[in-house]
């Protein structure tokens, strides 16, 4: 389809050319950097040998496996437990009539709103007094408060494009509201479902703030905050620090690019129908 | 007529409490805090009233890193929007590479902030960076200037951000219908007149959405700045959320952190509220 007049088919093909160097070069860099030798990391040309040098160090140093695993865990609780609560009252804010539905729709609005650092000192205070600082627990806590707005809004949109009579018609068939929910609703909503599960790992994945605050051992840093803090005795480790950002984020950079019409679905779903 | 089943407030039941004990009870008790000196290691717990907020009123750091903020949220904002709305278009129309190009704006979107500053550091480090010595004026040390330092700090943003952008005004250029583009082309009309005709203003809804979302975004901003210079150099980079940070975490003084918290906060909502009065409700009408 051919919209408005085009511009000259070479100008476009300049602007793609920019738009790939621009957003993918730098990732590139990165990974080449990754793949040099110790002796050639500063160097600009291609390499001439590729080396998994860097890889292996940035495991010996620190306990980056540890760092991964603690990410994994982390970010695959949170993504549970989120789906659990936002998928129950997306279902109900799109399919049963309940009063101060819009009441819940704008708190989880204004709390993803909220700048993080206004909610650290309280969250702190509180973490250490149940004992949960430096504990996973202690941020899939804060993760599953902020990452609830977004699953509601997107996983709501799903459940309201599902038509009302196969719900009615559950319930005629005598399915309680709940067995409706989990044998009808809940299966027709599984597209919502991986899309909201996708965005929530990696917002979770990614956090750094709390995840700086909250842990303050080694062993239980997460990925964002173990390569924030890699440092070397000498010099910066570059090519142990492009290794290590490598292995954090070829996974998502995979995942995103494999479901990349439902993440952009979701997002701009969540953002145009706020 | 939908239904009111006896038990649906359990449903929604988890998510109201979760929202109201670990996001709405936190905000109340960090305004709590900021009336209070509280500094964790000494065990020192005092109500002081509004002296946290008196202090926060004559403190030069508040006011520069209030500047920064903004600063930075005007500038990025800026940039981003134009090149968000560029790629846009190209993604809307390109007729070939399309996948490919979108594929590729979601490389920076799914990297870890922390990831791309680290990233972005190693390039521009003066030494070995690509950037210093692909450009003619050498050993220009970008993280360590001031002046220079903040719009690195940009730069890295407009990286990592300029995609939602572009995905959020892509959605939108998506709903303006087909037919208005031919009309315009049976009337004649010259491609920028049709941009400012026809593209801009019914693209208003979705750039009013994604300048609340990256505002509110660039306002809290963190992660970068904290990876690439830590505030500096001189304190020229440091934002709100730094300045709170460091005065909790490194200081140690809860009460005053949670006074810069607060504030930050309030700016937050302040900006929100008067945007949603203005432009946000002539954008609702218009959709």
């Amino acid at each position: 389809m051919k919209r408005a007049s085009l511009p000259s088919r070479s100008a476009m093909a300049l602007g793609g050319a920019a738009v790939l160097t621009f957003f993918v070069g730098p990732f590139a860099w990165q990974i080449l950097t990754s793949l040099r030798t110790e002796a050639t990391v500063t160097e600009l040309g291609l390499p001439h040998a590729l080396s998994l040098d860097s890889y292996v160090a940035a495991f010996e140093g620190q306990p980056f496996a540890r760092v991964l695993l603690n990410s994994a865990l982390v970010a695959a609780v949170t993504t549970l437990v989120t789906l659990a609560v936002a998928s129950t009252a997306a279902f109900a804010l799109a399919k049963l009539d309940l009063r101060g539905k819009s009441l819940l729709l704008s708190a989880a609005l204004a709390v993803s709103m909220f700048p993080p650092i206004a909610t650290v000192s309280p969250l702190y205070l509180a973490l250490k007094e149940v004992r949960l600082l430096d504990t996973p627990l202690g941020l899939v806590i804060p993760y599953t408060t902020f990452a609830l707005p977004l699953a509601l809004w997107v996983l709501t949109g799903f459940f309201r494009d599902i038509p009302d009579e196969l719900y009615r018609a559950a319930r005629v068939d005598g399915c309680t509201p709940f067995q409706a929910f989990r044998r009808v609703m809940l299966p027709l909503a599984m597209p919502g479902l991986a899309t909201t599960a996708i965005l929530v790992f990696i917002f979770s994945w990614n956090e750094f703030l709390y995840a700086l605050t909250f842990t303050s051992s080694p062993t239980h840093r997460t990925v964002p905050v173990a390569i924030s803090l890699f440092s070397g005795e000498h010099a910066e480790p570059w090519g142990e620090i492009a290794a290590a950002s490598v292995i954090a984020t070829l996974p998502l950079v995979l995942v995103a690019l494999v479901f990349q019409k439902r993440i952009v679905a979701g997002l701009t779903q969540g953002a145009v129908k706020g | 007529m939908k239904e009111r089943p006896a038990h649906g407030y359990l449903f929604v039941a988890p998510s109201a409490a979760v929202l109201f004990f670990v996001a709405l009870c936190p905000i109340a008790f960090a305004v709590w805090l900021s009336l209070r000196r509280f500094i964790l290691v000494f065990h020192d717990d005092a109500f002081v009233g509004l002296a946290n907020y008196r202090f926060l009123l004559r403190d030069a750091r508040f006011f520069s890193a209030l500047g920064n903020t903004v600063y930075f949220t005007v500038v990025s904002l800026a940039i981003e929007l134009v090149l968000g709305l560029a790629i846009a278009l190209l993604l809307d129309r390109a007729t070939r590479g399309r996948g490919l190009l979108r594929a590729a704006v979601l490389v920076p979107w799914a990297i870890p902030t922390v990831v791309s500053g680290r990233m972005w550091a190693w390039m521009l480090n003066p030494d070995y960076g690509l950037i210093p010595r692909l450009l003619p004026v050498h050993d220009v040390d970008f993280l360590g200037t001031p002046g220079y330092a903040m719009h690195a700090a940009i730069l890295v943003d407009i990286w990592k951000s300029t995609p939602f952008v572009a995905l959020l005004l892509l959605a939108g250029l998506a709903g303006i219908p087909d037919e208005l583009y031919r009309a315009a082309r049976v009337d004649g009309a010259s491609p920028r007149r049709t941009f400012f005709a026809i593209t801009l203003p019914l693209l208003g809804p979705s750039l009013a959405v994604t300048v609340l979302f990256r505002a509110l975004d660039a306002l809290r901003v963190f992660d970068a700045i904290f990876v690439l210079t830590g505030g500096g150099p001189a304190n020229t980079t440091e934002t709100l959320s730094i300045y709170a940070y460091k005065t909790m975490m490194r200081t140690g003084d809860f009460g005053y952190g949670s006074t810069l918290a607060v504030a930050t906060f309030a700016i937050v909502v302040l900006v929100s509220t008067v945007y949603l009065r203005t432009i946000g409700r002539s954008a609702g009408v218009a959709r």
